[in-house]
């Protein structure tokens, strides 16, 4: 999306924000608080995707890396009586799929969207096979109120008064803007997922680094799957992720591969699902409920038919890389 | 490659490597899926064993409640009928350099279309049963060609809408069959039961659904070798500057492709209500369009090749529920050993076991199928 688009887009949006808290302040804050729980799990996931896509591959795996993870972190924490326990298990989870993905189309340079296919398949067979029935959490994850800001009117209640999961998200998306951007390792990421035979000439070890950014992109997608069962939901269930995995791809490329960008476009879409959620729970509209849950489908597609080729990806993304 | 085709998308989902492209020697095409389907047995066989099942007496099960009895058989004949179709589906669009995921959203559209069309209408049966097949068909062919007209003139990648209309299908169709397709004074969102004039009918002990089901797969076997429209959908998929170069209209191309692709989704759906639910309900379905991506990929996108592998499919998804309900073992088992199989068919392991090369043609999405 350009840029100018961007900025008057979320001008209004932030308008819009500020009318509604001036004429219902409790609707308004508990709209703005559901649309970033929704949000959370959404850039932790596209944050997988960006790192993956930036180093030339491509991770149609999210969902299902999602899906483990939230699998193992549920029961990790429900077996071991510790949420943080749990929440270490479905992290390494997340890792040991990313590097399942990075063994398939990196080092056996099997075509990717297969790969990431087999993970979603797997991921949804091993799931089902192993859940059982009767488990809970040995607690509730605790909310942090940071002091002070989370007195501010709107935005403290909504942006300073959340769960771990959340400020994580929200931190790791800013600091992987920093590292893709400003840092060595990012220009060795970006450069190896544009030109790799470049990369390989200046002495980057192409398909390490292709190898290890995968690996750590699924400790992202561990740490999404975690807060969708440990945080989220407090529960597990079966097919629990509902396309999330997806949908994080389509922010991957309205975020144009940038990670505010995507953090942005995360938010954006969280709170078309927290007002259509609160017009249809108000019954202002008479929506159907399955009306709702096309709605970010359907805005995908419309967004994406409308930026097409005006943002560009990562040009090797796909692509594996051989040695001339 | 990627500078010169306008059809390619601009979302991150290239074309392989075409190099790759040349004809499979035929021992590994053969080989290697059957090896990969054997040691996927094993690997299912040994979570089978953690849970505290002889895997042999449950593999035994699996396999005689879906092949020992004529209820099993003709079971495993109607699992394997839209499977077969799916299976096509995805092939026709792999060929053409297209990867559909959105076969279980074309299925669904097809399946309630052909539901309405077998229920709100009397007609005698010759016009009534041609009718909601191919309205169920052209549903599923109008909801790919959505994916299909963006890819091509949009250049947006095919995987991602086909993922977005999947869910948005699941929604429609949720949708419909819950309120303007409602069976009447029911509490369960369904359909009315279609006509007797559009119900699929038997020939002997064999469901019609089944037979035709095999009929389009011979057909589409010759239509993609043999005629001047499959050629074109094979030249697009292989080297689409080149299809430009011989004057082949790239867009068109891509467009009618994917609209045959759900088309033969949609007449799996079709052919599922019309033949064996007899009516829409949004339980029914699940997961066939899903296991097309399996079976054209087990199949090498061979469109002969798809009967042997949706027939695979279709007895391990019909023993599974016996399956369960003798050994306590979860269907989805099922899912594990697929997923396995896949893996081992497209990734180079058993290839380089097998026949010590180290250049063995590994699976690709959208190029150099071999024919």
């Amino acid at each position: 999306m350009s840029a100018k688009w961007a900025y008057s887009l979320s001008a209004v949006i932030i308008v819009a924000i500020l009318i509604s808290f001036s004429m219902d302040a409790v609707r308004t804050t508990s709209v703005l608080s559901f649309s970033l729980r929704y949000a959370v799990p959404l850039i932790l996931a596209a944050m997988v995707g960006i790192v993956c896509e930036r180093s030339g591959i491509i991770n149609i795996g999210i969902e299902g890396q999602m899906l483990m993870s939230a699998f193992a972190g549920f029961f990790g924490a429900a077996l071991t009586g510790s949420l943080i326990a749990g929440a270490m298990i479905g992290v390494g989870t997340g890792m040991i799929m990313g590097a399942f993905l990075a063994t398939g189309a990196v080092t056996w340079k099997m075509d990717q969207i297969i790969a990431g296919t087999v993970i979603n398949i797997l991921a949804t067979g091993l799931t089902s096979f192993f859940y059982a029935q009767g488990y809970v959490l040995p607690g509730n994850t605790p909310t942090v109120s940071i002091p002070f800001l989370a007195d501010l009117p709107l935005v403290g209640p909504v942006f300073f008064d959340n769960g771990m999961f959340t400020y994580a998200a929200i931190i790791i998306a800013l600091v992987l803007w920093v590292l893709l951007f400003k840092t060595v390792w990012g220009l060795r990421t970006r450069s190896v997922g544009e030109k790799p035979s470049a990369s390989d000439t200046s002495g980057i070890g192409v398909e390490r680094t292709r190898f290890w950014n995968v690996t750590f992109a699924g400790a992202l997608a561990g740490l999404a799957g975690a807060y969708l069962s440990l945080e989220a939901a407090g529960t597990f269930e079966r097919g629990f992720t509902a396309g999330r995995g997806f949908t994080a791809l389509a922010i991957m490329i309205f975020g144009a591969w940038n990670p505010i960008g995507a953090l942005a476009a995360a938010l954006f879409f969280g709170l078309t699902q927290g007002v259509a959620s609160q017009l249809q729970a108000d019954a202002v509209v008479d929506i159907p409920p399955q009306f709702v849950n096309m709605l970010p489908y359907i805005l995908t597609i419309v967004l994406l038919a409308a930026v097409s080729g005006r943002i560009k990806p990562p040009a090797s993304v796909g692509k594996p890389y051989e040695k001339d | 490659m990627a500078t010169t085709d306008p059809a390619q998308t601009d979302l991150g989902f290239t074309d392989p490597d075409p190099r790759r492209s040349g004809p499979l020697d035929r021992l590994p095409a053969i080989a290697i899926p059957v090896i990969s389907v054997l040691l996927a047995f094993a690997i299912g066989g040994l979570l089978i064993w953690l849970q505290g099942v002889n895997p042999f007496r449950a593999y035994y099960v699996l396999f005689s409640s879906a092949l020992g009895t004529p209820e099993g058989l003709l079971r495993v004949m109607e699992k394997s009928t839209p499977l077969i179709l799916t299976g096509l589906a995805v092939t026709v669009g792999l060929r053409t350099g297209l990867f559909n995921i959105g076969a279980q959203g074309q299925l669904l559209v097809g399946a309630i279309g052909a539901a309405w069309a077998g229920y709100h209408f009397q007609l005698p049966m010759v016009v009534h049963l041609p009718f909601a097949i191919v309205f169920g068909m052209l549903c599923g062919a109008a909801w790919a060609s959505i994916a299909g007209a963006l890819r091509a003139y949009r250049h947006v990648s095919e995987v991602i809408t086909t993922i977005m209309l999947n869910s948005i299908a699941i929604a429609l169709v949720d949708y419909l069959a819950s309120r303007p397709f409602k069976e009447p004074d029911q509490p369960i969102s369904r359909t009315p039961l279609v006509a007797d004039s559009a119900t699929l009918p038997f020939f002997g002990p064999i469901p019609s659904g089944f037979i035709l089901a095999l009929l389009v797969a011979i057909f589409f076997g010759w239509f993609l070798v043999r005629t001047t429209q499959g050629f074109r959908f094979n030249t697009v998929g292989l080297n689409p500057s080149a299809a430009r170069y011989a004057g082949i209209p790239v867009k068109g191309t891509i467009l009618l492709a994917m609209a045959v692709s759900g088309g033969l989704a949609g007449l799996g759906g079709a052919v599922e209500t019309l033949g064996i639910t007899g009516r829409f309900e949004p339980a029914f379905n699940a997961g066939l369009g899903f296991d097309g991506i399996t079976i054209a990929l087990l199949a090498r996108a061979n469109p002969i090749a798809t009967i042997p592998a949706a027939l695979l499919v279709g007895t391990l998804r019909s023993g599974a529920a016996t399956l369960q309900f003798q050994t306590g073992i979860e269907p989805e088992v099922v899912d594990v050993i697929l997923a396995i199989t896949l893996l081992f068919v497209s990734a180079p392991i058993v290839a380089r076991l097998l026949f010590r090369k180290r250049n063995v043609k590994q699976t690709t999405v959208t190029s150099g199928w071999g024919s």
